[in-house]
């Protein structure tokens, strides 16, 4: 029989602590949809899309009735859209072949727009060794087909622990950045530059259906940051081991609600049940902070001396904690540190305490990275560059995924909206001194000794 | 067939005839009560109950109970009971 404890407990975290499943995404397979001719690769992708995702919207919400449990976003990832486009812009012009991306971008956003759900990702490019010309076409093409679209997310994976960072991917993503931070500064929220993607991330922007997918797989994004911090919270005098331990309780439970979501899902949909992602993922709402579980510890501000271990603390004990609670664990799992879309991150930067420099040491120990940062507009395009080298590097030789999703707005201190989920943000100061040089060099950083383990 | 089972929990003032509102509906829609536990802390009321919705049709038992919470002025949840086991254990 069930215990009342558990179930008043469960409904606290519900109710109280904000507790939901946060996306559930279904990846699809394009591969098939690849034709000579790019209008009829675009519908082919709509016809697909419309087949295979039609029921994700409803049945998600059949299961929120059931169980009485938000799930906040429905999603869908296709494959890397520049290996199902390179058919299509075999015979093209550069610049047909940029038009032609677009037009492909637009394809997607159509879909997205008829199956109800708020973003669509995969307009994806993986670089990390190089490019082939349809690679070159998509990524010189991401500016205008964002900045024309409001569901489609864009990523580039441009290094890996394997292949090393390719640098010149890396000065076309600066320049990517910048241009879409001109025609449309708050489009550069739907855009990552990666290092070591996964292939079954169900977060956006950085979700694709990576390599060696299936035709479909359920993917499933957990929460919690609220639980989390309120079990913090309550044990304020215990020790850092015994901390550890209750968020790796906490986390088998919430991550055991989204084995529960995805398997359901999965089998009402007829398609594979992919991965549980184990990020605590925060919303700009008051308490729903990974910021305020670093707090909760006992840093004062975020971003103060400790936030580093702090935050290694809380992703290692969450990963424990969730590996038991799932049979797949994927995607990026970890914490995010979305500086815009945590309200506890928002003030931190606001006052200082969390800078650039300061995020990306934070990054070597969580999930992504420089995550919804808002740099000066004027900001060049090399700087830009410069920080997605940084942050590749600490991907690549810590082998784990890193990524870049900053934008270019405002002046530095000037408070910058960004709108519903993506929250606002302070602009964060960026060093004057120039990379211009370093990363026009180009070419690619070997791969670290440590990446060849056969 | 397998048994399914849901949660009903009510959170509110306390008041005459909430728990004859809430089990009035059960019985309406033939659907067992297997197991009913409430306190009264400071006039806050918590209650649970399991019941019975093997064949039945929760979303018509969820809705029938969102009017009664508003007759009622109080909170009513009735969830399927897998989230709750699902969450505690393997």
């Amino acid at each position: 029989m069930l215990d009342r404890e558990e179930i008043l407990e469960t409904l606290r975290m519900l109710l109280e602590e904000r507790l939901d499943i946060r996306t559930v995404t279904l990846g699809v397979s394009l591969k098939d949809c690849a034709s000579g001719d790019i209008e009829e690769t675009c519908s082919l992708i709509e016809e697909k899309l419309l087949r295979v995702a039609s029921r994700l919207v409803s049945e998600a919400q059949a299961l929120e009735e059931k169980y009485g449990i938000a799930i906040v976003n429905r999603r869908v990832a296709v494959t890397p859209l520049a290996n199902v486009l390179a058919p299509s812009l075999r015979k093209l012009s550069e610049e047909e072949a940029r038009e032609a991306a677009v037009r492909a971008a637009i394809a997607l956003e159509h879909a997205a727009e008829k199956l109800g759900i708020d973003f669509i990702g995969g307009f994806s490019a993986l670089v990390e060794k190089g490019f082939t010309s349809a690679d070159e076409a998509l990524i010189s093409s991401i500016p205008e087909a964002l900045s024309r679209t409001q569901r489609v997310c864009s990523s580039v994976n441009v290094a890996t622990t394997r292949a090393g960072i390719n640098m010149d991917a890396v000065l076309k993503m600066g320049g990517a950045v910048k241009r879409l931070s001109v025609l449309d500064y708050r489009a550069c929220a739907r855009l990552v530059t990666f290092a070591n993607a996964p292939g079954d991330n169900p977060f956006m922007a950085g979700a694709f259906h990576g390599e060696g997918e299936g035709e479909a797989a359920l993917n499933v994004g957990i929460s919690g940051p609220g639980v989390v911090r309120a079990v913090v919270e309550k044990h304020s005098s215990a020790s850092l081991g015994e901390v550890a331990e209750v968020i790796k309780r906490t986390a088998f439970k919430i991550t055991r609600v989204g084995e529960l979501i995805g398997r359901e899902l999965s089998r009402r949909l007829g398609v594979s049940f992919g991965i549980v992602d184990l990020s605590l993922a925060p919303t700009p709402f008051p308490g729903d902070s990974v910021a305020g579980i670093i707090e909760a510890m006992g840093i004062s501000r975020c971003g103060a001396p400790g936030s580093v271990a702090a935050l290694a603390l809380l992703v290692d004990a969450v990963k424990k904690g969730g590996t038991m609670a799932t049979s797949y664990v994927g995607g990026l799992s970890g914490a995010f540190i979305p500086v815009s879309e945590d309200a506890g991150m928002a003030e931190a930067a606001k006052e200082g305490t969390i800078t650039a420099d300061k995020l990306l040491a934070m990054s070597s120990v969580c999930s992504v990275g420089l995550d919804m940062v808002v740099l000066p507009a004027s900001t060049s395009a090399s700087t830009v560059s410069g920080i997605i080298a940084d942050e590749a590097a600490i991907g690549v030789m810590n082998n784990k995924t890193t990524g870049v999703r900053v934008i270019l707005a405002g002046r530095e201190g000037e408070r910058v909206e960004l709108g519903g989920l993506l929250g606002y943000a302070y602009v964060m100061p960026v060093s004057r001194h120039s990379c211009e040089a370093f990363v026009r060099r180009g070419g690619r950083i070997p791969s670290p000794i440590h990446g060849h383990r056969n | 067939m397998r048994k399914e089972r849901a949660v009903v929990t009510v959170i509110g003032e306390d008041h005459p005839g909430i728990i004859a509102a809430v089990t009035g509906v059960c019985a309406e829609l033939g659907i067992n009560i297997e197991d009913l536990s409430q306190t009264v802390v400071q006039g806050l009321l918590t209650m649970t109950l399991i019941v019975d919705i093997t064949g039945k049709d929760l979303r018509e038992l969820q809705r029938r109970l969102e009017r009664v919470a508003e007759e009622q002025r109080v909170r009513i949840i009735a969830q399927h009971e897998d989230i709750f086991r699902y969450m505690h254990r393997v």
